[in-house]
């Protein structure tokens, strides 16, 4: 696993030294494929029936401070390695061929560093990689260099880099308590670990404390609303193909360590303070949906679009923390469908930032929901591929966005009824939009303007992307297989 | 002996250029060049030679000759982790520091004399166990100062360097002070380090302590930009020039804090005790209040130097926290902030302000430098993530060191720290973005000042990577000085100033 965090670095410093840009994207490309091949080798190679976490890395690295080089994967780390090696050469090639050559590194790298974060089970090593993730993606996020973008990049690298302090003084603290960073061994001590933070630091509330504080610095980067006020204009700031990696990937990170951190590390805590948690992931849910419905901005619009879906991940994970002893076969269902929304979010929202960047290139970066009208008749090709995406997003049976969503709800109405029936309006609010995004930019009277179909390579760009919606809207197995035992 | 080398080769070198015929001036870079080398060569040596296990003694290397035997004065030298970091810091920051005074034209021989005498001097502190000893070597790095800023500096040399020296006579007076006051107060004719911090008995009376602490660790804690008393740190670094400025920041600050813990924290563990929350106080003041003042400079330079004095904050915060991560962060931070703040004002001062003659940072993002000198954009980034307290970088294993030590200590104290974290990386990215990204509202940036600047130099480019090589190096591999500097906490000569266990 080593090998393919160091693929891609070594990729970087080549993209960084070559003089070409056309030679350093070639290169950039094959090793984005060797990782993609590499990762995809991984998940095949994965013991399904050991289950577990697998490809164990280990090696002292400052033993003075319990930092250990400590790498593995189990079922949710492979399917974020082989979303994270999938997506960035989409977003790469969907940048276009004359994609500046310092953009090509900076890519490289955020993919070096997702890659480390899905892959380290120490906290230090596994931050220092969070950490890292931000100096590219801010060089990306402001690559336009207009002021609204400069200053969309430092609030996104200044909250997420805020959150991530609060998340390392949280650890600071655990460390001190148990004398370790091994996420694994905390998880195994989750049930005393609270006792043990109030011993050490003599002050009862420490473990509701250290809680907060970790929860703060994932919910920064998923977002959860209200901490999410950065990322409309990262986003909608960003080029097109940077803002695919943002949400297609560095939003998972925020649910990742909410899945590897949090929930292993405080299950009594999460299951105390389910009710309130479950109405910040109810809030996530519905307002960035009626958010989404008063923007005018396409990009915009896929921004709030974006926390709302990732809101259905946390519903699905607060409900199962919420009743640790419902039905096992409840708790599965939402389960999977977290792990698999997380998957279809990533390359169903990444394609409609794809298709969105399409359209600016013709447009001539305009992307207002009444600048267009009438593309089904001028651009049948992009309407009819883009409209598959917007149905996946919106979830449509047959598609991938449906069977996460399907399950999230089922499972979360055995477990928190309630909670399940107030989500189920945000499903109505992101129809509304989203149809209301078709019928403005598709129907209607034809643009004064020419407006050029998809090209053969555009097409080509997106074909796996839709590839992937059909084949797991129909076999989700396919991936479900990965984390739950034969 | 392979640790007096580091400053006899360094007295040596000085000595060699004044030598030099006039002539040969421009020789006397190569001397100083191959003379920083040697320095940083044996204190490396050093460094490698020093045994970690906890059979050997701490202090390694020691050197004792009997000196003005009636004052119980003596030639004492020696290292532990602690000394190696910072003597180890010191020659880096030294060769580096030729490297980007490659330029210098204007009388080089004097220059490079001055120079190589200030670094003499520093190598001579960070290994003194005699405390009079150690006050030798620590007045003559503050004359040279003064000379170096007054005649190669820039912006406001002369009230710079006089305010400069001002404050660092001053914080000596107060040192020289309780040295003449130890002697007689301890009974005993002797400045040897070892038996005055010996924690087996108590030399010193409480009365004695209660006073005399605060106004030693003061004496001291001038230089290392102790708030309030830190303003002549940003004035002196503007006025000094580039090599100067990286001495300044990189380690004469070190200086006032590595006294601060080696003499005065252990001497007086009484007084340590009644005065550590006051000075807390104060190194808090000093992160928060330094990180917000720089939010609001306009002057690149004036930025950078107020950066330091937030992140010597935090070393004297660490300090403070009197437990075993509190007060290695802090060691580690010195070393740490050595090498990112003289990279930082290396690329101000020798990169840009050479060639463009202005600091200001809005006509600099006029100038589209990115495009003019890339290696320089390069290397301020670098130098900002670093900064900054990035993982993978040193900052961040000093700093993350120190924040556990306050969580042991003052939990209360993490609130101004995680301000100050935050302010930080606030002001480092606007530094960076106004200076070599700046916005352009019409999405264009203007062509002027284009190509009109010249190249980076290969002594600078040098320079640069050595000391980028040496942050990102610490950053991953930190053992290599931490574990020397955790060994050296388990002495009796510094038992005396943790106040928790080992661990």
């Amino acid at each position: 696993m080593t090998i393919l965090t160091l693929i891609l670095f070594v990729g970087a410093l080549v993209t960084a030294i070559l003089p070409s840009q056309r030679a350093a994207r070639a290169a950039a490309l094959g090793c984005m494929l060797a990782a993609l091949g590499f990762a995809a080798g991984l998940a095949l190679a994965y013991d399904r029936s050991a289950g577990g976490i697998q490809f164990i890395e280990r090696a002292d690295w400052i033993p003075s401070l319990g930092v250990e080089y400590f790498l593995g994967a189990d079922g949710l780390s492979l399917m974020l390695l082989v979303l994270t090696t999938f997506l960035t050469p989409f977003a790469f090639l969907a940048a276009g061929r004359d994609i500046p050559k310092l953009q090509i590194t900076l890519i490289l790298l955020l993919e070096t560093t997702l890659i480390g974060t899905f892959t380290a089970l120490n906290f230090i090593h596994w931050f220092l990689f969070y950490e890292l993730s931000l100096v590219p993606a801010f060089l990306l996020i402001r690559a336009s260099g207009s002021a609204a973008a400069t200053a969309a990049a430092l609030k996104f690298f200044v909250f997420t880099l805020l959150g991530g302090l609060a998340m390392l003084v949280g650890f600071l603290a655990l460390q001190l308590s148990t004398g370790t960073f091994d996420l694994i061994r905390l998880a195994g001590m989750a049930g005393s670990l609270d006792a043990m933070l109030a011993a050490r630091l003599g002050w009862p509330a420490a473990g509701l404390l250290v809680f907060c504080c970790i929860f703060l610095g994932l919910a920064v980067k998923v977002p959860v609303v209200p901490f999410h006020s950065w990322l409309p204009d990262a986003y909608a700031e960003a080029p097109s193909s940077v803002s695919m990696l943002l949400t297609g990937l560095l939003s998972k990170m925020g649910v990742y360590g909410f899945l590897r951190l949090l929930v292993p590390l405080f299950p009594q805590r999460m299951q105390e303070l389910a009710t309130p948690l479950l109405w910040l992931a109810l809030a996530t849910i519905l307002f960035p949906a009626f958010a989404a419905l008063a923007q005018k901005d396409l990009k915009r619009i896929l921004a709030y679009s974006s926390i709302n879906h990732l809101g259905y991940c946390l519903l699905g994970i607060f409900a199962v923390a919420a009743v640790p002893l419902g039905s096992p076969a409840a708790r599965a269902a939402a389960t999977n469908g977290v792990l698999l929304q997380i998957f279809n979010h990533g390359v169903t929202a990444a394609a409609l930032f794809c298709f969105v960047g399409f359209i600016e290139r013709r447009s001539g970066g305009l992307r207002g929901l009444g600048d267009f009208g009438g593309l089904r008749t001028a651009a049948p090709k992009l309407a009819g591929l883009m409209g598959i995406a917007i149905f996946s997003s919106l979830g449509l049976p047959g598609l991938n966005g449906f069977v996460g969503e399907f399950l999230i709800f089922s499972g979360t109405f055995s477990l928190v009824w309630w909670a399940a029936a107030v989500a189920a309006i945000g499903l109505f609010v992101t129809a509304v939009f989203l149809l209301n995004m078709i019928q403005r930019v598709f129907t209607g009277p034809l643009p004064d303007r020419p407006f050029p179909d998809l090209t053969h390579r555009e097409a080509a760009t997106v074909a796996p992307a839709v590839a992937l919606m059909f084949l797991l809207g129909i076999v989700p197995q396919v991936l479900i297989a990965l984390f739950n035992k034969p | 002996m392979i640790l007096t080398a580091t400053f006899f080769s360094a007295f040596a070198g000085a000595g060699l250029i004044l030598l030099l015929p006039v002539r040969l001036a421009m020789l006397s870079r190569w001397v100083a060049l191959a003379s920083a080398l040697a320095g940083l060569g044996f204190a490396a040596a050093a460094l490698a030679a020093y045994d970690n296990s906890p059979a050997a003694p701490a202090v390694q290397f020691l050197t004792d000759l009997p000196w003005v035997p009636q004052l119980g004065i003596s030639f004492l030298t020696g290292a532990d982790g602690i000394s190696l970091a910072m003597l180890v810091l010191t020659g880096i920051i030294a060769v580096a520091g030729v490297l980007f005074s490659w330029n210098v034209a204007h009388r080089p021989r004097a220059f490079f004399a001055f120079f190589l005498l200030i670094i003499g001097g520093v190598f001579g502190v960070f290994q003194s166990f005699d405390l009079f000893l150690l006050f030798v070597f620590y007045e003559i790095v503050i004359l040279p100062k003064y000379f170096l800023i007054a005649a190669w500096g820039s912006t406001n040399r002369e009230y710079g360097a006089m305010k400069l020296t001002m404050y660092s006579v001053a914080g000596s007076g107060l040192v020289l002070l309780v040295l003449l006051a130890i002697p007689v107060a301890s009974g005993a004719h002797t400045f040897n380090l070892f038996a005055l911090a010996d924690p087996a008995r108590s030399v010193f009376a409480p009365a004695f302590q209660t006073w005399a602490f605060p106004v030693l660790f003061t004496g001291f804690a001038v230089l290392a930009g102790l708030w309030p008393l830190h303003t002549w740190a940003p004035t002196g670094h503007v006025a000094a020039p580039t090599a100067v400025s990286m001495l300044l920041a990189g380690v004469v600050m070190k200086l006032g804090s590595y006294s601060a813990l080696r003499v005065a924290m252990t001497v007086f563990p009484y007084g340590l005790d009644q005065w550590r929350t006051a000075f807390a106080v104060l190194a808090a003041a000093g992160i928060v209040g330094g990180a917000l003042v720089a939010l609001s400079q306009r002057d690149l330079k004036f930025t950078v130097g107020y950066s330091s004095i937030a992140h010597m904050g935090f070393v004297l915060l660490g300090l403070m926290t009197l437990n075993l991560a509190g007060l290695s962060g802090a060691v580690l931070q010195m070393f740490s902030h050595g090498i990112i703040g003289g990279l930082l004002f290396a690329v101000v001062g020798r990169m840009i302000y050479d060639r463009t003659h202005t600091r200001d940072m809005a006509a600099l993002g006029r100038m589209n430098l990115s495009k003019a000198i890339p290696f320089a954009t390069l290397t301020f980034t670098v130098a900002s993530v670093a900064s900054m307290g990035l993982p993978g970088f040193s900052g961040f294993i000093a700093e993350f060191t120190i924040l556990k030590g306050a969580w042991q200590a003052f939990p209360l104290f993490l609130i101004p720290a995680g301000l100050g974290v935050v302010v930080t990386v606030a002001f480092t990215l606007r530094a960076l973005q106004k200076t070599f990204f700046p916005s352009h509202p019409d999405g264009q940036p203007s062509a002027a000042g284009e190509s009109t600047l010249d190249p980076i130099t290969l002594p600078e480019k040098l320079g640069a990577l050595l000391l980028m090589a040496v942050t990102l190096a610490i950053g991953v591999f930190p053992s290599v000085l931490l574990d020397p500097i955790l060994r050296s906490f388990d002495s009796p000569l510094m038992q005396s100033v943790l106040r928790e266990g080992m661990k």
